[in-house]
């Protein structure tokens, strides 16, 4: 294990570290662009100009491997100096954009001007370097040539990551650019990530364009619903209106990376949402107080099971909702109402597709919580076949849709039972048909965990309260409990997860502060 | 050190002729004719103003009612950067912007809207603003309006401005 020196400090790391990474090891901040940690180091951007001694030349820390004994200088006036004189460099041709710029607030230029810049501009506006700006380039991205600082990043990403190459450099000198082929637009499920490891505003997001500026933005720690990779995100939003979602690092999981598809996810937590409980009475739905709402609905749970037996009401649980929320789900299924239909489906509306790198066939966060959380997916055919003979009068589902079923089609299987409650976000076929709608709460507005198809166990955070009447889907299956008799103590989903480690043996032994930012793979065959 | 007692001055005693109020009524109906007197011969010197038909002069860093600056083909010079709704201590400015018809400006306010009752006139959307679109110098207070919705100013009025 080399050990060296960094200002002074004394610090050990492994062997092959370069400077670049051992200096953050150290708390040692090094500016940098074109170095990213999970792609291949370029260091062409020359930001990261270092100090060594006895070595003639600045080094460039994120290609000099640590040696054993070297001495690293990295707030030297000749460091300064140097790095100064390369951001001035960079910024010499860059167009003064900021005010319609997406990047602006979290660019790197701007950061590294505010420290180590400063420098007043020696080159007249009118002699800068011209290039094309808004290109639609194909996927979610827009380049402005003319923004960006030739730190091969994206070029990088697209050669090692996706391996599809659809950017490169052209033309010489300070008219160098990137650009596509001709002809050739970006055709891979990442293109996303381009705006993200974009140190500046040359790529930036199609979506996001121009919707809201970046430091209005609060992020919560949050996990994409949109598939079984659970990939880790960061959810921005402002008020109670969702902008974007953010690869957050996890490299047991997603690395720094996240799929196009994944980023729309935000939508379903702005769009067609179910805000307030209704009820229907005599085919028009009203919209009701909470407490009616959940007294109505438990009452007619009760008289079901009363008159027809416990067989005679169904539980549908979605994978949709969290490993807390369905483990109230199955708790109220099998110790209030007793009914043996409990089932689940993996199967949702959609291609289905899947590839070998984060995109999995199955697009619910949560399938592998549900199965071992004990809940039976074989069930579920069983149970729409009873629901298709009448043999169901009370039905509960939870989840915007029934597994693959069309419009149509749930609406004609829905027409057999007599009572249809639904606890779900968005609208839908079966809120269309569901004689009582209690609504709940989206991925931003309720904390809880995921399991994803390798069984890692994964927290979201709350970023702000439900919006509207809707309430998170455990105070709901609480308050319905409660009202059939069932005396739950009510409580947040920490304490829901700490029951569910307690009686649940994949579970055994987590909490959350076990389960950290990163999560931990459960236990058991699921 | 003790408490120390204020001498509060009592009015003195009125003296005889006072009391009558007889002369003391002439004498306040002089000044009243000296100031008409002298209103008729010299009127340019008259303090009351005949608002709204004369209007104050006011001091040329008033800030008033805000205007949006066109650029010389008449589109808006704002392209909707945030910097004054950002900046803005009362949150009196909403703004959507868009993708502009024209190629050279790309992103210009769809929606530009000042809410005239929130807005303190503090003038720090004037200093934010990067390409001077928003100024505050028309001179003109909030005018009273009948609804609330009538004072939030929309773009169309403030480019008019």
């Amino acid at each position: 294990m080399p050990n060296f020196t960094i200002n002074g400090i004394s610090v050990d790391v492994p062997q092959g570290t370069t400077i670049l990474e051992a200096a953050k090891t150290a708390g040692i901040e090094i500016p940098h662009y074109c170095y990213h940690p999970k792609l291949s180091v370029a260091g062409n951007c020359r930001m990261c100009l270092v100090e060594v001694e006895k070595f003639p030349k600045l080094q460039i820390a994120c290609n000099t491997i640590v040696t054993d004994g070297m001495a690293v200088k990295t707030d030297s006036e000749k460091v300064k100096q140097a790095v100064t004189g390369v951001l001035e460099f960079l910024l010499i041709h860059h167009p003064i954009d900021c005010p319609i710029c997406d990047q602006a607030g979290e660019c790197g230029l701007q950061i590294y001007y505010m420290k180590y810049g400063l420098h007043k501009s020696r080159y007249a506006v009118e002699d800068k370097v011209h290039k094309k700006k808004v290109q639609d380039i194909g996927g979610q991205i827009i380049l402005d040539a003319e923004r960006c600082i030739l730190c091969s990043r994206c070029i990088r990403f697209l050669q090692e990551v996706t391996g599809t190459g659809e950017l490169e450099f052209f033309q010489r000198g300070d008219h160098s650019e990137i650009s596509i082929f001709p002809g050739r637009p970006l055709d891979n499920r990442y293109t996303g990530n381009l705006a993200d490891i974009c140190p500046v505003g040359a790529l930036t997001s199609k979506d996001f364009r121009f919707k809201c500026r970046v430091w209005l933005l609060r992020g919560a720690r949050s996990i994409c619903p949109g598939c079984a990779n659970g990939c880790n995100v960061e959810a921005h939003f402002k008020e109670e209106i969702l902008y974007r979602l953010k690869p957050r690092q996890n490299d047991e999981v997603n690395k720094t990376w996240m799929c196009d598809p994944g980023r729309l996810e935000y939508k379903k937590a702005n769009e067609a949402r179910l805000l307030t409980p209704v009820n229907r009475e005599n085919g028009i739905p009203k919209a009701a107080p909470w407490e009616a709402a959940l007294s109505s609905v438990a009452f007619r749970l009760w008289e079901m099971v009363e008159k027809h037996g416990p067989g005679s009401v169904a539980v549908i649980a979605s994978p949709q909702f969290s490993n807390e929320e369905l483990f109230l789900a199955r708790k109220l299924a099998d110790e209030v109402l007793r009914t043996p239909h409990l089932g689940f489906s993996l199967r949702t509306v959609g291609d289905g597709f899947a590839d070998d790198f984060l995109i999995k066939a199955d697009k619910n966060p949560n399938t592998r919580g549900a199965k071992l959380l004990g809940i039976s997916e074989e069930k579920f055919d069983d149970i729409v076949q009873n629901v298709a003979d009448g043999k169901i009068r009370a039905l509960l589902v939870f989840g915007n849709g029934i597994a693959d079923l069309s419009d149509a089609e749930t609406g004609r299987l829905l027409a057999n039972v007599p009572f249809v409650v639904q606890i779900a976000t968005n609208e839908g076929a079966v809120s269309r048909a569901a004689h009582a709608i209690l609504p709940s709460a989206s991925f931003v507005e309720r904390g809880g965990t995921f399991t994803n198809h390798a069984g890692r166990v994964q927290r979201f955070w709350m970023g702000f309260p439900p919006r509207g009447k809707a309430r998170s889907a455990i105070e709901i299956i609480t308050g319905l409990a409660n009202r059939l008799g069932a005396g739950w103590k009510s409580g947040g989903e920490a304490q829901v997860f700490r029951a569910i480690a307690q009686s649940e043996a994949p579970f055994a032994g987590m909490s959350y502060e076990s389960l950290g930012e990163l999560g931990q793979t459960a236990g058991g065959k699921g | 050190m003790a408490i120390g007692i204020k001498k509060v001055a009592r009015p003195r005693r009125m003296s005889m002729g006072e009391t009558l109020y007889l002369l003391e009524i002439v004498k306040g109906l002089g000044v009243t004719m000296g100031h008409l007197l002298r209103n008729i011969v010299r009127q340019e010197n008259i303090p009351t103003i005949e608002y709204p038909e004369v209007r104050r002069v006011m001091p040329p860093r008033f800030r008033g009612l805000h205007r949006l600056m066109k650029r010389p083909d008449g589109s808006p010079r704002c392209v909707a950067c945030f910097c004054c709704s950002t900046a803005c201590p009362a949150v009196c400015i909403t703004i959507v912007a868009g993708e502009s018809p024209d190629p050279k400006v790309e992103k210009y306010p769809v929606r530009f809207d000042i809410d005239m009752l929130r807005c303190i006139f503090c003038g720090l959307c004037v200093e934010a603003c990067p390409c001077d679109a928003i100024r505050m110098d028309t001179g003109w207070f909030t005018p009273p309006e009948n609804t609330r919705e009538k004072l939030i100013y929309t773009i169309d009025m403030l480019l008019e401005k």
